[in-house]
């Protein structure tokens, strides 16, 4: 896999082998950023699947109260009930970090405190059954802003999941065996240049004892 | 300050109003996938969408998959739950891991 045009020298490879340390230590540091990421993803995920069961039978329950309530009443009569609503929701957004994954933290806000102002309508002409579908609405409420915040803290973290692992993948499989091989071809190939420099001064040596003393006439000779 | 949108048919969500959340009554695709940007746009900061409605402009929807805000989060509507909004957690373990490992046995 020696890829590509690598100079053969003695500085790149210092170079690479300068290389190869770094690369293993962020190939550690991202496998430890993986691990922790996907342990705290696996607590969070179990919670959102909770969460998530727990309010959706809470919506379908609230949802049946409803039609219960509206099969009592006009539809008039429950348009005009819920037309002008008395409480009001806001949300203050902060940030929790999470292994450098920036996490929403909603901070809700109610308007009044008084847990009688859900029902935005006089008692005169709505059926009991309607205040009993919006109580069982506001009670599921607060799960569902939990639920908002930790789907979402969900769903960026299995992103950057999935970054890291691209990466840890990439430095395992593609960038560390790359450069231990190119350090092999470097290494190798200047031990060879080596070998055949001093074959070529034995050889010249030869050479030119040979001129000095002609062995090999003496040789004939004697 | 951040508000709270509630979007889907009308039947499934006019609850919502009186617990003091906004809500935006749709049945067809094309204004709701208009109107869910606009609201990603302004003050929104969770945006509960039935999933009837979801799944017409799940596009829409995976815009919003990787910013921080709005959080675009599946209800189930008044028809019955389609089991889309457990989809939705599924996914995000198959992003993460790689297969479902976790809930692959159930349902």
């Amino acid at each position: 896999m020696a890829s590509k045009a690598i100079t053969p020298t003695r500085m790149e490879l210092t170079r690479l082998k300068r290389k190869l340390i770094t690369t293993r230590r962020g190939h550690k540091l991202l496998k430890d950023k993986r691990d922790e990421l996907m342990r705290q993803f696996m607590d969070m995920v179990r919670q959102n699947m909770e969460l998530r069961k727990k309010v959706e039978e809470g919506i379908a329950r609230a949802n049946k109260n409803f039609v219960l309530a509206k099969s009592t009443m006009s539809d008039e009569a429950v348009k005009v009930a819920f037309m002008a609503a008395k409480q009001e929701v806001s949300l203050e957004v902060s940030d929790k970090n999470v292994m450098s994954v920036e996490i929403p933290v909603f901070d809700t806000k109610m308007k009044t405190n008084d847990e009688n102002d859900i029902y935005s309508y006089g008692f005169a002409f709505t059926s009991s059954d309607l205040d009993d579908a919006v109580k069982s609405l506001s009670d599921i409420l607060p799960d569902m802003l939990k639920l908002a915040e930790i789907e979402k803290g969900c769903q960026l973290m299995a992103a950057e999941i999935e970054k890291t692992r691209r990466r840890v993948n990439a430095l395992e499989h593609v960038l560390i065996p790359e450069t231990e091989a190119n350090i092999k071809y470097i290494s190798s190939k200047l031990d060879e240049n080596e070998r055949s420099t001093q074959i070529r001064l034995m050889k010249v040596k030869d050479m030119l004892l040979e001129a000095a003393h002609h062995y090999k006439e003496r040789e004939a000779n004697g | 300050m951040y508000k709270i949108a509630v979007m889907g048919e009308p039947d499934s969500i006019y609850g919502f109003a009186a617990l003091g959340l906004d809500t935006f009554p749709f049945d067809s695709a094309e204004d709701a996938g208009q109107a869910l940007r606009r609201l990603a746009d302004s003050d929104y900061a969770v945006i509960y969408i039935t999933e009837g409605l979801a799944s017409l402009i799940a596009p829409e929807i995976e815009r919003y998959q990787d910013s921080k805000i709005p959080a675009v989060i599946r209800i189930p509507g008044v028809s019955g739950n389609t089991g889309e909004g457990i989809m939705g957690v599924k996914k995000s373990v198959e992003q993460a891991v790689g297969s479902d490992i976790l809930f692959g046995g159930e349902n």
